[in-house]
């Protein structure tokens, strides 16, 4: 179960209330639509009342201090606390083109993990071959022609640009990867079943410089093809790679507004004195 | 966001508010020296002092170190803060007013060559409207660095409109000297060193517009110099 959350699977699922995409008037441009969303721990409330649109074929980036709520909120996308005892969701995401709320009960949280990929703080590839590692989420959607995965795995290592570093190795265990590598794999993992939405929960805490730039490169290119939130506490990264930033604190959404003007001439005090470190 | 100079002093890292008023305080120090350079300048001028002009002269070796000084604080800044917001406008602020006033000591500079050169009948004639003309600059110049001291954007906006002013001085002091060496063509040299004398002020009045439009930016974060008239005002109301 664990593992089948930690990966990413896409099947497109035509979803019970779909119809409701007609009343929601999706923008071309929307990929979700965040209305009232609220989120408890018990009786703890993490997240209040955020209201947010995240554009197709951008980056947006959540930043704020620790505890502030980001990775509740980037959770609440795959519906990874639905695995959390005493957790409760208030709200809607809107997902596009369908316009499915992902947090509605109806809605199966397998089946918005096949659309919504994640990548974790920590490599965490499988102990499985390289090439197991990106086939597995196309063998459990039931992909069972070997060509066509061979085909697929190669595209989304390609993609993930790690493809020159592996393709003379497919057989070699994971783990042998150095962890810029099983960072990068991980992402091939969740690109290889096509998701429309890719979460980082800080992807790159625990690399080095040089992984780090692949990282953000590839980031960088993978917005052409999948939308991306991404949650980092490495504010001069959420700069470089995202085209939106949204700052919370305390469970709340403060600001929230194109990263350069984020990060230039914020509108929020509350802003300000974090991003230029005068936060405490 | 506005910036207000309190703000400097309330980053988490002490280490950072030191950097930050140590910048602003090497900026101040600098401006005040241009300051003097051009207003022992315009004495050289007036008085015909040959010798305090060549002092100014020689001092502008000190504008140009304390320039280099404030460029590795700045790239020292870049490197170790990765300033944002406001912290980031006030260091590309500082950036580019330091290359105004090094700039402004130049041209203080050259009235103290056109001091060195310039005598006899022009300078009888024109000395006094030049010195009214310098103390205009002056002042002017005095409140932009004042303005930028102080993150006064409201004080840096009105300092535009009062460049033009000066501008137009400098046209008609100009045209008066042509036509006096176009009268007493024996004079050229003297009156031209007193044209070179009036366009540096003009320049150096433009410089000091510059460093105020700066620090408009740094505090509110929106460019001042191609606003129109209209909007200066509304700012400044709404300011």
């Amino acid at each position: 179960m664990v593992e089948q959350n930690n990966m990413d699977m896409s099947i497109r699922i035509a979803h019970k209330d779909a119809a409701t995409t007609a009343s929601t008037s999706p923008s071309t441009t929307l990929k979700a639509e965040v209305k009232g969303l609220d989120f408890w721990y018990g009786d703890n409330q993490a997240l209040k009342n955020i209201n947010m649109r995240i554009d197709e074929s951008r980056v947006t980036a959540l930043i704020g201090p620790s505890g502030c709520g980001k990775s509740t909120y980037l959770r609440c996308f795959n519906r990874m606390h639905d695995l959390q005892d005493n957790t409760r969701y208030g709200g809607e995401i809107l997902f596009q083109p369908d316009g499915v709320n992902i947090l509605a009960r109806s809605v199966d949280p397998i089946e918005v993990r096949m659309r919504i990929g994640m990548v974790f703080q920590k490599p965490n590839p499988f102990p499985k071959s390289i090439f197991e590692n990106v086939a597995y989420g196309l063998r459990v959607r039931g992909q069972k022609n070997r060509s066509e995965i061979a085909d697929r795995v190669e595209q989304a290592l390609r993609e993930a640009s790690i493809w020159d570093e592996v393709r003379e190795r497919l057989e070699d265990m994971a783990f042998n990867l150095s962890g810029g590598q099983q960072q990068r794999l991980c992402i091939a993992r969740a690109l290889a079943t096509e998701p429309e939405l890719l979460l980082f929960d800080e992807p790159t805490s625990a690399l080095d410089p040089n992984a780090t730039a692949n990282i953000e490169d590839l980031i960088h290119r993978l917005k052409e093809k999948v939308t991306i939130l991404i949650v980092t506490h490495n504010m001069q990264q959420a700069a470089r790679v995202s085209d939106y930033t949204a700052f919370m604190y305390l469970g709340e959404l403060i600001e929230f507004g194109a990263t350069r003007g984020v990060f230039t001439n914020p509108a929020k005090k509350q802003t300000e004195d974090y991003i230029t470190g005068r936060y405490g | 966001m506005t910036l207000n100079k309190n703000d400097l002093r309330r980053h988490l890292s002490g280490q950072f508010n030191a950097e930050l008023d140590a910048i602003i305080g090497q900026v101040q120090s600098m401006g005040r020296l241009v300051l003097d350079q051009l207003r022992d300048a315009l004495k050289a001028l007036e008085l015909n002092d040959g010798e305090l002009a060549v002092q100014v002269i020689a001092r502008d070796a000190e504008v140009n170190q304390l320039e280099l000084g404030l460029d590795e604080a700045c790239r020292d800044m870049l490197v170790q803060r990765q300033p944002a917001a406001g912290d980031l406008r006030l260091v590309f602020a500082v950036i580019k007013v330091v290359m105004d006033i090094e700039r402004m000591g130049d041209l203080a500079k050259r009235v103290a060559k056109a001091a060195l050169e310039s005598s006899g009948a022009p300078q009888r004639q024109f000395g006094s409207t030049i010195a009214t003309l310098g103390a205009s600059v002056l002042a002017l110049s005095e409140k932009a660095l004042a303005a930028f001291v102080a993150f006064d954007g409201v004080a840096a906006a009105a300092i535009k409109q009062e460049d033009r002013l000066i501008d137009e001085r400098c046209k008609a002091i100009t045209a008066d000297l042509q036509s006096f060496i176009a009268e007493q063509p024996e004079a050229t040299g003297g009156a031209l060193q007193l044209i070179w004398a009036a366009r540096s002020l003009e320049r150096f009045g433009d410089h000091a517009k510059n460093v105020a439009e700066y620090i408009f930016y740094a505090v509110y974060g929106k460019e001042l110099r191609h606003m129109s008239d209209e909007e200066r005002a509304q700012w400044v109301a709404a300011a």
